[in-house]
């Protein structure tokens, strides 16, 4: 615990410190309110960059970061704590540099890890404040329950395409958590990730900036259990941009995470020998629907389909990405047809829209079909199979980003 | 012809691309027929609004409610702290709906 600020403490906090009305404590016990915290940022990716920057250069005193990933090309746009010349660092080595740059001040730990069963206790216990800026539920639901155990606020996070939510929750074991919110787990289907479905850096970035706002009140204490409200925000960057406040439900009485009445609520010891098994109770879209004979690797489709770089004359070629994706990058070949997943199932059994997209089609051709990693493409594999009975249809493993990392990097990938 | 109410049914979160990528509607409604939220939704939003049904619907309704992962708020307000499907709706009233993000 320190008692004091530097000289230089001062005059780097100084600007900040002399806003008024937003406590009525006096300046310096308000800067060593941040000065005296621990706080950890689990994922160190979008709304961590801008998160954590503002946080290091407020003068948070120890950040713990916790991401196992590494800094990738397609992270730059809006991970912009990390550079192109950090490219194959582990972020949360990239992110303790950033932040020693920024601000020698802050101590910082970071755990090269993902966030799991075993390892959450022992991680999270080391701070005070949990920023939840993942990007699955099933990380989500974890930190959640193991912060309401703990006894710990966490600040949640959240964004995608042009999107973001965020909210406090557990605030000082009174508020809700998220299993209050979210009793029941979205079906995997309907789980989007920037991955997947795209992000504007600027839009997820703002929505990290409005965490850092967030953590700011809980750790200076401007928030207190008399004055804070339950709420969610929502921010939309297209076309006006927009931030509504939800007012939310406080805690649920029946909440088997942090609820009063709830029986068989979960303990330290449920989530730790894993009887709490997060990525059974968010489940997962099963893409396991083909046998190994149905199915070839990028290489057999090299050799025996695409050799030369050219198509050959009896073979259909389809890709089942979305438009807008092929449109970005594909084999740049008129052979291929693009027909989206979505649409090749709203099809059911109807030759005549199948072939007004693929007129070369017959129930003897041999086809071969690509997305984006394989997963969509087994479940197209099963539709030509099963609703039209092309027998001759084969499943490329790991897709079109599997064949530029293994046949040709020449292609881009996005 | 009863008496109509206005109301402004949003979808958030994504939740706009299975109603015509639209975020926002203002509907007008017989008052008689649609008087609770669950009559907006069953026999209002799911019919009217909800673009391929066939396709769609277990996106947006799970068993006899809106689906888990999805929020919906009346007037800001989160329908838990109202009478979710009973709350009786009101001229002018704001529904949305947001599905629950969770990138990062």
């Amino acid at each position: 615990m320190s008692d004091s600020l530097t000289t230089e403490e001062v005059s780097r906090y100084g600007r900040q410190m002399i806003v008024q009305g937003l406590s009525t404590n006096n300046p310096i016990d308000q800067q060593l309110l941040l000065k005296n915290s621990k706080i950890v940022l689990i994922g160190a990716g979008g709304l961590s960059s801008p998160c954590l920057a503002y946080l290091a250069g407020a003068g948070v005193g120890t950040i713990g970061i916790i991401d196992d990933d590494v800094v990738e090309n397609s992270n730059l746009h809006r991970q912009i704590i990390h550079s192109t010349s950090k490219r194959g660092m582990l972020k949360c080595e990239s992110a303790k540099k950033f932040i020693n740059d920024l601000n020698p001040n802050v101590i910082v730990k970071t755990f090269a890890v993902r966030l799991n069963n075993e390892n959450a206790f022992d991680i999270l216990d080391q701070f005070d404040v949990i920023l939840d800026c993942t990007d699955t539920p099933i990380t989500r639901y974890l930190s959640s329950d193991v912060a309401v155990i703990l006894g710990k606020t966490l600040i949640s996070a959240s964004g995608v395409n042009t999107e973001g939510q965020l909210t406090v929750l557990n605030f000082e074991n009174i508020g809700p958590c998220y299993r209050c919110f979210h009793p029941k787990p979205p079906p995997p289907h309907a789980v989007s990730s920037c991955s997947a479905n795209g992000v504007i850096g600027a839009c997820i970035g703002l929505v990290g900036v409005m965490q850092a706002v967030e953590t700011l009140k809980v750790l200076q204490k401007i928030y207190t259990k008399e004055n804070f409200e339950p709420f969610m925000l929502q921010y939309n960057g297209f076309m006006d941009q927009s931030l509504r406040r939800f007012k939310m439900r406080g805690r649920r009485e029946d909440c088997i995470s942090c609820g009063s009445k709830a029986k068989n609520k979960i303990t330290r010891e449920m989530i730790e020998n894993s009887e709490i098994n997060y990525f059974e109770f968010c489940g997962s879209r099963d893409y396991n629907v083909l046998a190994d004979d149905e199915r070839i690797t990028v290489q057999e489709f090299e050799d025996k389909y695409w050799k030369d770089k050219k198509p050959k004359e009896d073979i259909v070629y389809l890709d089942v990405r979305p438009a807008h994706h092929y449109s970005i990058s594909n084999f740049n070949n008129e052979k291929f047809h693009n027909v989206p997943l979505a649409e090749l199932k709203s099809f059911k059994n109807d030759w005549t829209k199948l072939k007004s997209k693929m007129p070369e089609l017959e129930p003897t051709s041999e086809v071969v079909v690509f997305c984006r990693h394989g997963n969509e493409s087994r479940l197209a594999t099963r539709v030509l199979k099963d609703d039209f009975g092309i027998k001759n249809t084969k499943d490329v493993i790991g897709g079109f980003f599997k064949y530029i990392d293994d046949v040709d990097p020449s292609l881009p990938k996005y | 012809m009863g008496n109509n109410i206005n109301i402004v049914v949003e979808f958030l979160g994504g939740l706009d691309s299975i109603f015509d990528n639209k975020r926002s509607y203002k509907v007008e409604v017989d008052n008689e027929e649609i008087v609770t939220l669950r009559d907006l939704i069953f026999k209002y939003i799911a019919k009217e609004l909800l673009v391929k049904p066939e396709d769609n619907y277990s996106i947006y309704i799970q068993d006899d409610t809106i689906r888990p992962g999805i929020l919906t708020l009346i007037n800001d307000v989160d329908w838990e702290l109202e009478d979710e499907l009973d709350y009786v709706l009101q001229n002018r009233d704001v529904i949305s709906f947001t599905s629950t993000l969770h990138g990062g």
